[in-house]
């Protein structure tokens, strides 16, 4: 028994991974739940939003790298941020003007708006490989560790390191920070307000003079800054390769269904639970069981409930379990 | 005038394969020609359940994934060896899980609702979920270590892979049938996402079980199906060479060719039974119920029919053909190589197919077919001519050299802007619904 040791290896291999994993997408849901609580539609083309802001990201932190500017122990990311975010929203802002307006005047059947964001997730995929290509591209530096796991070693005497990622830190202080901008504004502002009433009730709000195209922007501009910023966060933590972005739509669906669609508190909590879930049924237990009980008793298996390669099957059981039992899910969505 | 037109739209495809025919190679031709045929008959699928019932899929790759996959459970080799070193608990474990989810489902019905009804069903969950780890782990284990190098599967029945068409379609209905039990009846959006996951999750089964295909090793020599004969066979069969010789053909050339002129009329023959089975089924009160739940729900349910029951019905037969193409897809293919089947390939050029072509009517997914088919194909040998054409001007160096390697990528960005203008200014395609 060293439930000490345990509790550490707990908090390195579930804990610190999940938080950051679970912001990262908490930003991503958080977008697919405004687009589609405002424009009233399932973004496909979310995921490469996130891929084509982050390429911008990393041209931007090229060039700043190239110069010399750097951001000390933070990754130079961090400087080249706002300007990915301002491409990001530009183009989002075009992709309403140019496609999604149209169907919006028409007012289309969801469906169809939907088969059209398709159509947008290839234009953005294949300008990210034009702009960046298919290959892995790191753009990573500064300082790599917030708490070095030999410096935890040595600290505390435990067998058992405890690593923080600045990554992963920066991910769970971006998302903090980006969910409390938000919900005052959601909550305090007049156009927050205008936003919540026009996703409430669209007829409502319009008989009331709330300006739907005003509203329509302002929900595109959060939508875009919060993909790039998570594009970016996942891109640091992880390494970035711009097809990856796809298989991100699964759980960020997953996220904002479990939560409610529309809703972005249900939003939030959803991707921690669908980040949480994907953790601990992908991790391998022996580690953490071999602190708790003699090792003898755990014979050679791993106690992995499922190959990380099926990290997706979570995240679909989760949408699954939520579509039989609560398709309004946890917090009421349309 | 009108009635000629959809005359000269497919007289028009059929000269673009008569020109790469003429002016690259026949070979070629028939290759892009069988693809593209296949390609309808995927079509075909999808325009049901898009262009009859209105119902959107993003996971037709995973019934075209496990139409290959039944291609090799039928008619792969068998691997004896293999098959008595775990086959049968393997089998074991796939019926516990079966009987464990069913028993689930009953218990769900008699318990009485609530917090504990939730937390009894999810430890039992739990418990039976270790129980089939622990019968299938050792199963796999002791299949994949059998001669891993070419084997390492449970192997197939080792028929003929004409038997594994239909299969191939039963098994992609068996996956609707469960995705559109759960999925049907809600938010439309709904069934876009969850097939969009059930299909990642066909796929990742397949590069990542090597008990089961072998997984990412890539399985071959899968037979061809009937009457396909080899082209090795064909070069040496008197009965083929003489009549060959008297035209003055090259034997080699023209066993090749021979053989994708039979897979050709094999699947044409397949396309047309099906548009006429399609076109029966739409002209019959059947047709009528379908479109008039596409056209308006409310009042149809309001006329009493089961909107529902329907949908899922024709989520099921859509799945079904597309699974059944997927099946003749590796079965001419000859083999099984997982990586392959990417959602761009299989369910949003299929998409871009139906949509182009006109949803709705079948005449217009098989023009659809044809014509994307050829363009997607095509694009491989005319891409880097075009882009080196248009970069003829600039001075060698490194912006060329992207230049010319982006062509690659531009098939994505072409198939998004196609379907953004169709969808935009010509909704109904090209052929559009009577």
């Amino acid at each position: 028994m060293d439930i000490l040791n345990a509790l550490v290896a707990f908090l390195n291999f579930i804990v610190v991974p999940g938080l950051a994993y679970g912001s990262q997408l908490a930003l991503g849901a958080l977008g697919i739940t405004l687009i589609f609580s405002v424009l009233r539609f399932s973004n496909f083309a979310h995921g490469d939003t996130m891929a084509f802001g982050t390429a911008f990201v990393i041209l931007f932190t090229w060039w700043f790298q190239s110069m010399g500017i750097t951001a000390g122990p933070l990754p130079t990311a961090l400087l080249a941020l706002p300007l990915g975010i301002l491409v990001t929203i530009a183009m989002v802002l075009a992709t309403d003007r140019v496609v999604y307006r149209f169907y919006r005047k028409q007012r289309a059947k969801p469906i169809i708006v939907v088969i059209v964001s398709t159509g947008v997730m290839f234009v953005m995929n294949g300008l990210v490989r034009l702009i960046i290509g298919t290959s892995e591209q790191n753009f990573t530096d500064g300082a790599r560790m917030m708490l070095n796991p030999q410096d935890f070693k040595a600290w505390t005497g435990l067998a058992e390191p405890l690593a923080i990622k600045t990554t992963a830190a920066i991910s769970v202080v971006a998302a903090v920070i980006c969910c409390a901008l938000l919900f005052w504004f959601l909550q305090r502002t007049r156009t927050g307000k205008s936003m919540r009433a026009y996703s409430d009730n669209e007829d409502l709000a319009l008989l009331s003079g709330i300006n739907p195209e005003r509203v329509v922007m302002i929900t595109w501009i959060i939508a875009g800054a919060l993909a790039c910023i998570a594009g970016t966060l996942y891109g640091l933590d992880k390494s970035y390769r711009g097809i990856v972005y796809f298989s991100l739509l699964m759980p960020m669906f997953a996220a904002a269904v479990v939560g409610g669609l529309g809703s972005p508190v249900g939003a939030v909590v959803g991707s921690f639970i669908v980040a949480f879930s994907e953790l601990i049924v992908t991790n391998a237990w022996r580690k953490i069981f071999s602190y708790l009980v003699p090792p003898e008793w755990l014979g050679d298996g791993l106690y992995q409930a499922l190959s990380t390669d099926y990290k997706v099957a979570v995240s679909f059981t989760i949408l699954i379990m939520v579509l039989l039992f609560r398709p309004q899910g946890i917090f009421g969505g349309k | 005038m009108a009635q000629y037109r959809n005359l000269f739209l497919f007289a028009g495809v059929a000269l673009l394969f008569i020109l790469t025919g003429a002016l690259q190679s026949w070979n070629l031709s028939l290759n892009i020609l069988n693809l593209a045929l296949l390609s309808c008959i995927m079509a075909i699928g999808v325009n049901i359940q898009w262009g009859y019932a209105g119902l959107f899929s993003t996971g037709i790759v995973g019934s075209v994934a496990l139409g290959g996959l039944a291609v090799v459970l039928v008619s792969a080799k068998p691997v004896p060896e293999g098959w008595a070193a775990g086959g049968p608990q393997i089998v074991e474990a796939l019926l516990f899980a079966a009987i464990a989810i069913a028993f689930s489902t009953w218990l769900y019905r008699r318990l009485k609702p609530g917090t504990n009804r939730a937390l009894a069903l999810a430890l039992y969950l739990v418990v039976a979920f270790f129980i089939y780890r622990l019968i299938l782990d050792p199963g796999v284990i002791a299949v994949e270590a059998n001669n891993p190098a070419q084997a390492g599967n449970i192997g197939g029945l080792g028929l003929n892979s004409l038997f594994a068409w239909p299969v191939g379609a039963l098994m992609a209905a068996a996956a609707a049938w469960v995705i559109g039990k759960i999925a049907l009846g809600l938010r439309e959006d709904y069934l876009a996402i969850a097939t969009l996951g059930i299909a990642e999750i066909v796929v990742t089964v397949l590069r990542n079980e090597d008990w089961l295909a072998r997984g990412v090793k890539n399985l071959i020599d899968l037979p061809r199906p009937w009457p396909v004969p080899y082209e090795v066979d064909l070069q040496v069969n008197p009965a083929f060479l003489e009549p060959v010789a008297s035209m003055g053909a090259d034997p080699v050339t023209a066993s090749t060719i021979f053989v994708k002129l039979l897979y050709a009329a094999m699947f044409g023959l397949i396309l047309i039974l099906l548009v006429w089975g399609c076109e029966r089924a739409l002209n019959s009160p059947w047709g009528r119920t379908v479109r008039a739940i596409r056209d308006n729900e409310i009042s149809a349910a309001a006329m009493g029919k089961d909107v529902k029951f329907r949908h899922l019905q024709i989520f099921i037969i859509g799945s079904a053909v597309v699974g059944l193409a997927g099946a003749m897809l590796t079965s001419m293919e000859g083999q099984l190589t997982p990586p392959s089947y990417l959602p761009l390939r299989f369910t949003f050029l299929i998409w871009v197919m139906v949509i182009v072509g006109g949803s709705g009517n079948n005449w217009g997914a098989i023009l659809g077919g044809l014509l994307i088919g050829w363009l997607y194909l095509a694009v491989e040998f005319l891409g880097p001519h075009v882009m080196e054409i248009l970069t003829a001007g600039l001075p060698a160096g490194d912006l060329k050299d992207h230049l010319q390697d982006t062509a690659a990528h531009m098939r994505l960005l072409t198939l998004g802007v196609v379907l953004l203008l169709v969808m935009r200014f010509a909704p109904r395609g090209l052929i559009p619904e009577k």
